[in-house]
């Protein structure tokens, strides 16, 4: 953490330390900046991208939280990061250049909650029906669906 | 390999013309609902493109329709063949959020169950997996030996399968007495059976023929591609979330993270075979540690359950007793991310709370899901046959895929 701001202080919006985790709060446009930083830096290596998780604070704004989940296999430690996104223009770019295994986890999260991964070479929906209407896990989707 | 069943076929004109094949979703060797599109070039697979989808049951979304206590039966339909690991992660989780400390004994009882469960799990693997490649015997007598197993889960929680055991803050029940002889018993007899399984695999040229050099991945791709647990480590990789970052316990345990370091199906048979092993070593210690009595879960008014004998006795037992079965308990506002090590690799839970007692947003990291991703790099350039070997030794449950 102390490494990633001496290297940039400025993309690190916020710090938040709670329950032995660390997350880092960063701005969508520094996203690629420091997940390329993070996944190389020798003594980092941030080369495990653990998970990709949404979370819609509707009818907050910003609405949308894209946490990912970075894991150093060899400190080992866990790392979080946050980007926040409107709702009106939930784009965000892609990691999948980084860590390739985001393919699946943004087709989850753009199928599930209609977040646009720029730059994602396939962006198709995976889980729900190709023809589906709607993004199911945002919070203004009823649970049983749209009748 | 048989056909399945609404083949398609289509041709693409060309310099090299390839064949689309449609593999699945109702094919036996595919472990559930997964269809698999098939880019031929004769009998070689360009590319194999997993479609997956079909048993999404929306089960992060119910779960914010649920209170915290309730959810956990939906975490056992997750992955049906490790549903006390299901169960673990997601209390896991719910602690860390409450900042709840579980009693020793819970810890080395959770330790045992999840253990036997990767011991079942991947009983049920080698039984399927070897079935699928024609050695129709394993698979009976690794069902055999799972059935006992599963009788102790039915001992235990009254299930034999959708336990639901685990419980944020410790367990649901006592368990009953005489169940450690039980699984004494089982584990007494398991390592002659486990000799058993390697006597007609391990040196079985058939066997060998079918997985040595089937499906290689190297453990810089392993890496990328995301893929955990002993996929990850027959790629040569030591990493073991139970030994990184030790959960329940599990640092007072002694066990090895085994690893090969060819990345092939054989390398991944063996890796599992010898975490059967390691499993039943960290039965046998768990076994000694589990104190005869003490409490079972964690004391917090108002979030866990107050004993039966104090909500019959004491007024603020009774209050408590009420609010809890009726409206939940709420944890604290934030956000958590616990990840344990599922027999199928790294299941992590992502929960977020907004201080009501519903979780506000739930997501599984679920190891089945990314670990399919690396089918394509295990099938690229093999034969169609091979593809059955390579879905087999990602040891997916389509239940956890989907969700």
């Amino acid at each position: 953490m102390r490494k990633l701001q001496e290297w940039d202080a400025r993309s690190v919006a916020e710090v938040i330390e709670s329950r032995g985790e660390t997350t880092v709060v960063i701005g969508r446009d520094d996203l690629l900046k420091v997940a390329g930083y993070l996944a190389t830096e020798p003594s980092l290596k941030f080369s495990f991208l653990s998970d990709i998780a949404t979370v819609d604070r509707f009818p907050m704004e910003p609405r949308f939280e894209v946490n990912y989940q970075l894991l150093s296999m060899d400190l080992p430690a866990r790392l979080r990061l946050k980007v926040k996104l409107s709702g009106s223009d939930p784009v965000i770019p892609s990691v999948f250049g980084i860590w390739p295994t985001a393919d699946w986890h943004e087709r989850e999260n753009f199928d599930l909650f209609g977040i646009r991964f720029e730059g994602h070479p396939n962006l198709r929906r995976i889980v729900m029906p190709d023809e589906w209407e709607g993004h199911p896990l945002r919070k203004d989707y009823p649970t049983e669906g749209y009748r | 390999m048989s056909q399945a069943p609404g083949v398609t076929i289509e041709t693409t004109t060309g310099p090299s013309p390839s064949m689309v094949l449609n593999m699945g979703p109702q094919h036996p060797s595919t472990h559930g609902v997964l269809r698999v599109v098939l880019e031929l070039d004769g009998e070689i697979v360009m590319k194999a493109d997993p479609v997956i989808g079909y048993l999404h049951t929306g089960i992060e979304k119910s779960c914010e329709s649920k209170t915290y206590t309730q959810a956990i039966t939906l975490t056992d339909r997750i992955d049906y063949l490790a549903p006390l690991s299901n169960n673990l992660g997601y209390c896991l989780a719910a602690e860390k959020l409450l900042g709840l400390e579980v009693p020793k004994r819970a810890q080395y009882i959770r330790v045992l169950l999840t253990e036997l469960t990767r011991i079942t799990s991947h009983l049920v693997w080698l039984g399927t997996h070897a079935i699928d490649l024609g050695a129709m015997s394993v698979f009976l007598y690794s069902f055999r030996e799972r059935e006992e197993i599963m009788k102790i889960y039915e001992f235990v929680s009254g299930q034999r399968m959708m336990t639901s055991y685990f419980r944020i803050g410790g367990l649901a029940l006592e368990p009953p007495t005489g169940w450690l002889d039980k699984v004494q018993r089982v584990m007494d007899s398991l390592p002659a059976h486990i000799d058993e399984y390697e006597d007609l695999l391990t040196g079985n040229r058939i066997w060998m023929a079918r997985t040595k050099g089937v499906g290689m991945m190297t453990a810089a791709q392993a890496i990328a591609l995301g893929a955990s647990g002993p996929l990850l480590r027959a790629s040569g990789v030591p990493y073991d979330i139970r030994k990184a970052f030790p959960y329940s316990s599990y640092d007072e345990f002694d066990f090895n993270v085994q690893t090969q370091t060819a990345g092939d199906c054989f390398a991944r048979y063996q890796v599992r075979v010898a975490e059967i092993r390691e499993s039943i070593k960290i039965v046998k210690q768990a076994m000694e540690k589990i104190p005869s009595e003490g409490p079972f879960r964690a004391e917090m008014p108002g979030i866990i359950p107050p004993s039966r004998e104090e909500m019959k006795t004491s007024i603020e037992g009774l209050i408590y007793h009420f609010k809890i079965w009726t409206e939940g308990f709420a944890p604290p506002a934030g956000e958590v991310y616990q990840a344990i090590e599922s027999p199928r690799g790294e299941l992590g839970v992502f929960m977020a709370s907004d201080g009501s007692p519903k979780p506000y947003r739930v997501h599984f990291r679920t190891p089945s899901f990314v670990n399919l991703q690396t089918l394509r790099t295990l099938c690229e350039g093999s034969l169609i046959a091979d593809v059955v070997a390579c879905i087999g030794t990602t040891d997916i449950v389509l239940g956890e895929v989907d969700r």
